[in-house]
């Protein structure tokens, strides 16, 4: 255009030319949608755990899963140096005992994994690629769900890797690894989902830690308050109903009911096989509803 | 020092739409189970000195100044938008001053009144458990709120630290090791509580003397230490 000489009026449209500089539609391979959905899938879990972060954002939850498997190690030394026949801890109550860690570590992780997708505005250009919304919300529940599963199995994992070296009986270690495997399994999916919602529902990172913790430590102490008075007035019936208005008492009550753990509530008064069952709807029920929420949540996000 | 522009923006800030859900969410969930006790188990008061210790002051009031303290300040480091404050001609420990009253203020209100009505309903107020921890509350909010206003000023990750601080180490390093209650905000003002209403059902493992001290030094040197901070912040991209 600089090197054509001004003339306004003369311009004579014949001149003008379309220039072909070598624009190509792409013939190679389309990896389509499940393969977006996998990567989609293992940068979040990868995410979770600060890999393909900075090296400041990796501290946290290495932190938390090395914080995770020490108490086990050491159940475990101490198992094999003084020739114990049985574990001083039940899998199915390590994730109980550290429930604190594993709330933190939600709440870190869950945020970072939603929140700066809606604050940033860049969940349409995930949307522009070949992917549904499920499948973007199941990738994220997923991922979580898989995060919170390496936290809580490893250590199971080292416990009954400790309880072979420490010659304890095969066949019961590994049934009652199983079972704690069952558990912490049932325990990622509903703390995952309970997690992604409150931190899909506040674009704010900060806002988005607190209510996850707000959510898992009032209902856990609110709860474990209230069974504390109903066991102290004799009123053991109530105890068992309580517990399942808090996620951790929740997975207490199923392990306790169907999975052959001792209850940590107060007095050992797990629920039985019927009230056991409602446990395990109402966990079933929260999953669910979390992922629908999360559809919900999605349906029209930031358009 | 007091800027109330600055004031007013952080009012909106921290009770702005959703925000402020969680806020009215655990002092509602403190009455509800006061209210329940109540109804379930009649006034006792070991009970309501229980409850107010266990839920509504070892809880509610350090959630509520992490989500008062952190939010006064945190949101608006973290997405940049404190630079068209600091582009003002308003001095920064001035800006600290004002946001630390904003939240002292927020978390007085949504934790030492609830910790009040919730101790009438638990037992009437008898002998003066309801007065005893609202005092607490009061002053806890003080400290909590000047705590965790320099965190947010110090870290990103300044909820995570503020709740680790609350749960892990009050709580649960607090019932296990006698020494790190003498380094809990809980313990200092439950000593203050505890000289308010005479002995009775309120004890703590701190002298008046020294609690009184360190809830001060906290104080004070939290806030210059954060007006400080702010004096030389440097804005962090987006990691």
């Amino acid at each position: 255009m600089s090197t054509q000489t001004p003339q306004p009026s003369q311009a004579a449209p014949d001149t003008t030319r379309i220039h072909n500089i070598g624009y190509r539609s792409y013939d190679g391979p389309r990896l389509g949608r499940s393969y977006a959905r996998r990567s989609l899938f293992s940068q979040s879990l990868r995410g979770a755990y600060g890999l393909g972060r900075s090296a400041k954002s990796k501290v946290l939850p290495m932190l938390l899963f090395g914080v995770m498997c020490v108490p086990a190690l050491i159940i475990v030394a101490v198992a094999v140096v003084t020739k114990q026949t049985k574990l001083s801890i039940e899998y199915t109550q390590y994730a109980i005992f550290l429930q604190v860690v594993i709330g933190i570590f939600l709440a870190s992780q869950a945020p970072q994994s939603v929140s700066r997708d809606l604050r940033f505005r860049t969940v349409p250009l995930y949307f522009s690629r070949p992917i549904e919304r499920a499948d973007y919300v199941l990738a994220k529940f997923g991922a979580m769900a898989s995060a919170l599963f390496l936290l809580t199995s490893v250590p199971l994992l080292i416990l009954w890797i400790g309880s072979l070296l420490a010659k304890m009986d095969f066949g019961t270690q590994t049934q009652m690894f199983g079972q704690g495997l069952l558990s912490v399994a049932l325990l990622s999916l509903l703390f995952g989902g309970i997690g992604l919602v409150m931190a899909a529902l506040t674009p704010r990172r900060g806002f988005g830690v607190a209510a996850v913790i707000g959510a898992l430590t009032i209902s856990y102490g609110a709860v474990s308050t209230l069974q504390g008075i109903a066991y102290g007035t004799d009123n053991l019936g109530a105890i068992s109903w309580l517990g399942l208005f808090s996620p951790i008492t929740l997975i207490d009550g199923v392990q306790t009911a169907f999975l052959g753990a001792p209850s940590s509530f107060p007095g050992g008064e797990g629920p039985g096989a019927g009230t056991g069952a409602v446990y395990l709807l109402v966990v079933l029920a929260l999953v669910a509803g979390s992922y629908g929420i999360l559809m919900r949540r999605y349906r029209k996000v930031g358009l | 020092m007091y800027n109330p522009t600055v004031a007013r923006l952080t009012y909106r800030a921290l009770l702005g739409r959703r925000r402020a859900l969680i806020l009215f969410l655990l002092p509602a969930m403190l009455l509800v189970i006061a209210a329940a006790v109540r109804a379930f188990n009649g006034a006792d008061d070991q009970v309501a000195a229980d409850v107010l210790g266990g839920f509504a002051l070892a809880t509610m009031v350090p959630l509520i100044g992490v989500i008062a303290g952190t939010g006064a300040i945190g949101p608006e480091i973290d997405d940049g938008s404190i630079v068209y404050l600091l582009s003002k001609p308003v001095k920064r420990p001035s800006i600290i001053f004002t946001k630390l009253i904003v939240a002292i203020a927020v978390t007085m209100v949504f934790s030492a009144v609830p910790t009040f009505i919730a101790g009438f309903i638990l037992n009437g107020n008898g002998q003066q458990v309801a007065v005893a921890y609202t005092v607490a509350a009061l002053v806890a909010s003080i400290a909590y709120s000047a705590l965790f206003l320099l965190l947010g000023t110090i870290s990103r990750h300044a909820v995570v630290i503020g709740l680790v601080y609350a749960l892990v180490w009050e709580a649960l390093f607090g019932s296990l090791i006698a020494g790190a209650r003498t380094l809990s905000v809980q313990q200092w003002a439950l000593a203050l509580a505890q000289k308010v209403t005479g002995d009775g059902l309120v004890t703590s493992e701190v002298g008046l003397t020294t609690a009184v001290v360190l809830l001060a030094a906290v104080t004070v040197v939290a806030t210059w230490f954060a007006g400080h901070k702010l004096g030389k912040l440097t804005l962090a991209g987006e990691e």
